[in-house]
């Protein structure tokens, strides 16, 4: 076993995979190390071309920068431009069979980063007018100081105990440490399988993603600065929601076995037809991907002078994915310079904040939970929508279910945070009140009066 | 390009934090220009031009006393606000994000303290 080794300067360190938690674990690795003086070589290899169009340059993603993440960043000194940010959200509107209500954000600012993991759909025509968010901070790392091998890597093996790189024209390099940052979306995992290590990838789920293409001036007018999220009881349907970019906008469901006629009954379904224009129906061949969504983390992912960052490691449950790579891929570039490399470096000193965010989604799954309930039950339904439009005109510290359901759907807080909020007595009170009332007023409301 | 823009937009001559007001959070500036006062009114003095990438309001983060200076628009400027709140937090579990901030805050000090040097001529301070 590896003890007491740390880098030293000219030490060399490969990172497989040139996504956002490759870029973060580069750019902050390099940043810590010139801080501390310490000379390093850092080759990020990833093979896609993030600056080409369609599935070739994207990393398949939803593309939501959260707020929390968005504010970590400008305190870090990294201001997303407007040439990569397609559109800045500052509300979402929740859309249930029971109504509609828009919440903004609590300072009534643009916090929320809508991007493009990639330069621009599969069948844009034209001089796309933002970049690729995933070549933005690529390039971020590569002005650090990192260079880029643009290959694919075809082979990891060890080399008397240092990890061992080969590319895709047989060329071998050894390095003192191995950074992986490959997602759950490609094969490369498979390269770690004969390595004798104890990592076990994460498990994960499908999601479905659709770029729909309506241009800027239809989004501005139909959608707006707001994300809109879904409630709807639509069987398999666990979540749905459309992100607003520049001229697309992109959807996005979580569920069981999506295919054609989910999508389907989703875009025909009365509360998404009336947030789009009237008559308006989806391009026959749009850009459209099923990426894989981590629902636990992976297991040991670390070993000597080897460390999982990212999706392949641990990330947020359902939310903030890229706000996870930036956090895992920070403290993995803290324990490499600060601690060191060896297998047992990692686990105190980068493991803890893996786990932290693995415990959080443990309560992510409660708090999803409850959502799946209230999306199956019209009286819940019935009292969320009336305490949600009473708090509206409040001051955003007063607006409990806001907020809740603003941190659940936007991943802008920890799933504790806004799990300890819920059990707070005056919110069940008021949930239950607001029930009883909604309830109570609908019934008298409605036209037929049968019960639903 | 106006629909990727973060934050929040100001015009030339907004005030966007009053000298005195308390305050409970930081902004980081996005694009644009702003400029820092001191004094009120006729005496009211430029002490400092930040750009973009440049943080202030700060102070509030750290200390519970009231806003140190006036903070005013110079032509269009978006300005991104950071929560108090959030920010703490979020320097609990990674105190290392407080790095940039500190590192503003020491260059402050440094100009503060080549400007004085120049007020006193090159004689040493009183005290």
């Amino acid at each position: 076993m590896l003890t007491n080794r740390g880098l030293e300067n000219g030490s060399r360190v490969a990172v497989i995979g040139g996504g956002p938690a490759g870029s973060f674990f580069s750019y902050f690795l390099q940043q810590i190390a010139q801080r501390v003086g310490l000379d390093l070589v850092v080759e990020i290899h990833e093979a896609r071309d993030f600056s080409l169009t369609g599935p070739k340059g994207c990393n398949m993603c939803g593309g939501i920068i959260s707020e929390s993440l968005v504010q970590d960043l400008a305190a870090e000194g990294i201001n997303l431009p407007a040439t990569v940010v397609q559109r800045g959200i500052d509300s979402y509107v929740l859309h249930m069979d029971v109504g509609t209500v828009r919440i903004d954000t609590p300072l009534h600012e643009m916090r929320i980063a809508a991007v493009h993991r990639g330069t621009a759909p599969r069948g844009f025509k034209g001089v796309p007018k933002c970049r690729s968010f995933d070549g933005y901070l690529l390039e971020l790392a590569l002005a650090k100081g990192a260079h880029l091998v643009h290959k694919r890597v075809d082979g990891v093996s060890w080399d008397a105990g240092r990890p061992r790189v080969t590319t895709q024209d047989g060329l071998q390099q050894t390095y003192d440490l191995l950074a992986v940052a490959v997602g759950v979306n490609t094969g490369a995992l498979k390269l770690f399988e004969g390595l004798n290590l104890d990592y076990k990838p994460p498990q994960s789920t499908k999601t479905y993603i659709r770029e729909l293409f309506m241009g800027e001036e239809t989004i501005q007018k139909y959608l707006g600065n707001s994300m809109h999220v879904f409630l709807l009881n639509l069987p398999r349907l666990e979540f749905a929601a459309l992100i607003p970019k520049g001229e697309y906008v992109t959807l996005c469901l979580l569920g069981r076995d999506i295919d054609n006629a989910l999508v389907g009954a989703f875009l025909n379904a009365p509360e998404v037809k009336q947030c789009l224009p009237p008559g308006w129906e989806p391009p026959e061949d749009c850009c459209h991907c099923s990426p894989r969504l981590n629902i636990t983390g992976a297991g040991h992912a670390f070993a000597d002078r080897m460390v999982f960052v990212g999706d392949c490691g641990v990330t947020r449950l359902y939310k903030d994915g890229i706000g996870a790579a930036y956090r895992t891929a920070k403290a993995a570039a803290k324990a490499a310079i600060f601690a060191g490399v060896s297998a047992e470096d990692f686990r105190r000193n980068y493991w803890p904040a893996c786990q932290s965010i693995d415990k959080d989604n443990r309560i992510g799954k409660l708090v999803f939970a409850v959502t799946h309930e209230i999306q199956k039950r019209k009286y819940l339904r019935h009292g969320l929508l009336r305490m949600v439009s009473e708090e509206q005109p409040k001051d955003s510290s007063r607006r409990r279910m806001s907020m809740v359901l603003w941190d659940t759907f936007t991943g802008s807080a920890p799933y504790r945070d806004v799990f300890l909020r819920c059990l707070h007595p005056s919110f069940l009170c008021l949930f239950l009140w607001e029930i009883v009332v909604g309830n109570c007023s609908y019934r008298l409301t409605r036209p037929h009066g049968g019960a639903s | 390009m106006t629909t990727g823009i973060l934050g929040k937009l100001y015009q030339d001559g907004e005030t966007i934090i009053c000298e005195g007001e308390t305050g409970n959070c930081m902004y980081a500036i996005q694009g644009g220009q702003v400029e820092v006062l001191l004094g009120k009114g006729d005496e009211e003095v430029c002490v400092a031009v930040l750009g973009e990438g440049d943080v202030f309001g700060e102070m509030a983060l750290f200390e519970k006393e009231v806003r140190s200076a006036t903070v005013r628009a110079r032509g269009e400027v978006r300005v991104l606000t950071l929560d108090k709140r959030t920010f703490l937090r979020r320097i609990h579990e990674d105190p290392s994000l407080a790095f940039r901030i500190l590192e503003k805050m020491s260059q402050r000090i440094r100009k503060s303290n080549a400007a004085l040097k120049r007020a006193l001529g090159g004689r040493r301070a009183p005290g």
